[in-house]
């Protein structure tokens, strides 16, 4: 009995962890979504598309998913020079946004799922504010 | 069935009738490049405002927050400039200086500003002194209120008329179903002060109980380009749209240009926002642009160095990375055509002391344009 007890309290908390991260996961995204519509839309699309030869776009995009670290520094320092994305080249800049870690966080959280996109491990304020400028 | 073939056509047609009303607002692309554009100041990032000094010498302000000299081919960053809101499309923006400058000495100069009590920022309108690499008596003239954390629509274009009136832009902040139609909140509208900052008497809003007295006009939604017009000396501006419906309007006394009630643009996410373009007692632009060219800095030729583009107006387009020439009869937009295709954002364009037109680009600097021989 003494062990099914154990296993269950385990599970319990191991269950309770997952789903509160869960939560936290879905409530970053939803913020993300406000974040988007005000800073991130007029370039980017509503549906992540970008603008062809000019804004890269966010969906199903190979540099976002493939390298997240240098997406967060995108947003967090600014984004400037050639880049290919998704084999295509662009030559932009995008300033600076002046967002806080939280906020960046939940954009990434909300552009990596978002349109086809896949990320299933959360970005956290934490994360954001230990990526430096290159 | 059988109906849907009478139906198709009749669909075919009127796409057809839409699109050939839509002729007159077409961009045309010269065969022949009339101009070359060369890089006078580089390294720059997004050079939002600029202002030619009496001896030929450049301010400009980047949004960043840094104010630069640029004289003889060097830059000087000047001191002493206030503190500005650097978060979505806030910054230190537009530059101005005063009519009789070289008797006064005052700078006018726009930014996205803290100051307030509550979280966030807001239009602010300033004018200083340069003294020595700095600016000295620093005088608030007007800061919106409330501040708030929305990324988007400072306006902050500014332009003096032949009274000496100071006319700036504030866009809505992002609050379009609160701000624009509303006299008593900021935000949304052109405003008109005189050059210490007080209020002109003959504003329209004067009397009205709990209105933001130093407003002109309403119903605007990101104004990012004020000109003077040199024959008639009325002030007109362009704004941004939604998607679709950048708007070239004059500002009148009082008038209400509508935003959100009507507009020829659509949500970004391709929602309708209102199916009205035209309404009583709302003022109707001289030109729309369909789809968004992203309109910011415009200027008017009057010089004679182009030839037969005298009494044009030049745009920038931020989202096509052109130059836009218009030609207008009257106030009729009779030809559009694009200029130095795929420089980069255009952010700002100004006619010089000298004649010269002088264009900002994101990222890159300030281009001369001269006329090829």
């Amino acid at each position: 009995m003494k062990p099914f007890i154990v296993l269950y309290l385990v599970m319990l908390a191991c269950f309770s962890v997952f789903l509160y991260q869960d939560n936290d996961f879905e409530a970053s995204k939803v913020r993300g979504a406000g974040i988007y519509s005000d800073f991130c839309v007029t370039c980017h699309m509503p549906n992540g598309t970008g603008v062809e030869q000019t804004y890269p776009p966010l969906a199903k995009s190979d540099y976002l998913l493939n390298n997240r670290t240098a997406s967060i520094r995108g947003i967090k320092f600014g984004q400037r020079g050639p880049m290919v994305v998704n084999g295509k080249h662009y030559d932009n800049t995008m300033m600076p946004l002046g967002l806080d870690p939280q906020e960046i966080a939940d954009v990434m959280n909300y552009i990596t799922t978002s349109w086809g996109n896949e990320n299933t491990k959360m970005v956290t304020a934490e994360e954001v504010t230990l990526v430096g400028p290159r | 069935m059988k109906k849907s073939i009478p139906i198709g056509c009749f669909f075919v047609v009127m796409t057809m009738v839409s699109c050939a009303q839509k002729s007159d607002n077409e961009v045309k692309t010269p065969d022949i490049k009339t101009i070359s554009a060369e890089l006078l100041v580089d390294g720059l990032q997004i050079p939002w405002g600029m202002a030619f000094l009496p001896d030929g010498s450049l301010l400009i302000t980047e949004k960043s927050g840094e104010m630069i000299h640029f004289k003889n081919g060097s830059k000087t960053t000047i001191g002493n400039v206030p503190e500005v809101y650097n978060r979505g499309q806030g910054g230190l923006l537009d530059i101005e200086l005063h009519p009789d400058y070289e008797q006064n000495g005052w700078i006018y100069f726009s930014y996205a500003s803290e100051e307030g009590n509550d979280k966030g920022g807001h239009t602010a309108i300033a004018r200083a002194k340069l003294e020595g690499n700095s600016l000295a008596n620093i005088e608030v003239l007007y800061k919106a209120t409330p501040n708030t954390t929305k990324g988007q629509h400072f306006g902050s274009r500014l332009e003096f008329d032949d009274n000496g009136y100071l006319y700036f832009s504030i866009g809505e902040r992002g609050q379009r179903d609160v701000n624009p139609q509303d006299i008593t909140r900021d935000g949304g509208k052109i405003y008109r002060i005189n050059d210490d900052g007080s209020i002109p008497q003959d504003n329209p809003f004067i009397n009205v109980n709990g209105a933001k007295t130093a407003a002109y006009t309403y119903g605007n939604r990101n104004p990012q380009g004020m000109i003077k017009h040199p024959e008639t000396g009325a002030i007109w501006i362009h704004e941004h749209g939604p998607r679709g419906g950048d708007e070239i309007n004059v500002v009148e006394k009082g008038a209400n240009y509508g935003w959100p009630i009507l507009t020829y643009g659509i949500n970004y996410s391709g929602t309708p926002i209102t199916d009205k373009t035209e309404m009583e007692g709302m003022t109707q632009p001289i030109h729309y642009w369909v789809p968004s060219i992203a309109p910011s800095g415009m200027a008017f030729i009057t010089s004679d160095v182009y030839s037969d583009w005298k009494g044009n107006m030049l745009v920038g387009s931020l989202s096509f990375q052109y130059l836009e020439r218009l030609v207008f009869e009257g106030t009729k937009v009779t030809y559009r055509e694009k200029l130095l295709e795929n420089i980069g954002r255009v952010r700002n364009v100004r006619q010089g002391p000298d004649g010269f037109v002088y264009v900002a680009v994101e990222g890159k600097g300030i281009y001369k344009l001269v006329p090829k021989v």
